[in-house]
């Protein structure tokens, strides 16, 4: 079972783990990664932008590649829009399996993909001034060695 | 056609959507990122370097040698920032 969610509003990512695990005894591991927003060099808000519709495809595409590589029990990955300031969350991404291994893999897998395929954009403001955040050859980096194996 | 643009490209262009009719001589992405430079102003900007640019054909990533029809739904916009 997965949940995709895009949206403006905050999550709490116990009141998510507790909706991946509630009556259920064959989980034994959630790996969570939980994105927030950094102050890096003054940074004083970050706006998100996506592509409504492409977006939730993108990201369930990879949902089904992870749930097609290992054993999971349940995905909830949450992705946040609009502007947020530094500290506010940005993303939740959990992984439930009855092993940590796959939990582990899984949510690097999912954080992986969302960063190079998923077609969200982040655009910066330092004080008055905005700029429009590059890709980082590092995160295609991250997303390729998933590839080779 | 329906022709997206997002981040930069939609600024550089002062909008995020607008309907085309694609002449029959353009058949791939980037004979169309060729043919919207040539409007001159924010497309010329915005389309100047297609090494900077992604591009989607109905809601997939694509290629720029991907083919096109009149009826897609295509996209432009920067390498992509999420998570």
């Amino acid at each position: 079972m997965s949940t995709i969610r895009i949206r403006r509003e905050d999550f709490d990512a116990s009141a998510e783990i507790e909706a991946l695990t509630k009556s259920r005894h064959d989980i034994g591991a959630v790996a969570t990664f939980t994105g927030l927003v950094r102050a890096d060099n003054g940074l004083t808000a970050m706006t998100l932008e996506h592509y409504p519709g492409m977006t939730e495809r993108e990201i369930a595409q990879h949902v089904a590649e992870a749930e097609a590589r290992w054993k999971l029990q349940g995905i909830t990955i949450i992705h946040r829009i609009g502007r947020l300031l530094p500290g506010e969350r940005i993303v939740l991404v959990a992984v439930a399996s009855s092993h940590r291994g796959a939990a582990f893999e899984a949510c690097e897998f999912l954080m992986d993909y969302l960063k190079t395929r998923a077609p969200f954009w982040k655009q910066e403001e330092h004080g008055v001034a905005t700029q429009w955040v590059e890709a980082r050859t590092t995160d295609d980096d991250a997303a390729e060695r998933w590839r080779k194996e | 056609m329906t022709l997206l643009y997002f981040a930069w490209v939609r600024q550089k262009l002062g909008r995020g959507e607008e309907q085309i009719d694609l002449p029959p001589n353009i058949k791939t992405i980037a004979e169309l990122v060729a043919h919207l430079r040539m409007r001159g102003g924010g497309y010329a900007e915005a389309f100047a370097d297609p090494k900077r640019l992604r591009a989607a054909v109905n809601q997939e990533h694509v290629g720029f040698d991907a083919p096109i029809s009149a009826k897609d739904e295509i996209a432009f916009f920067p390498p992509v920032t999420g998570g």
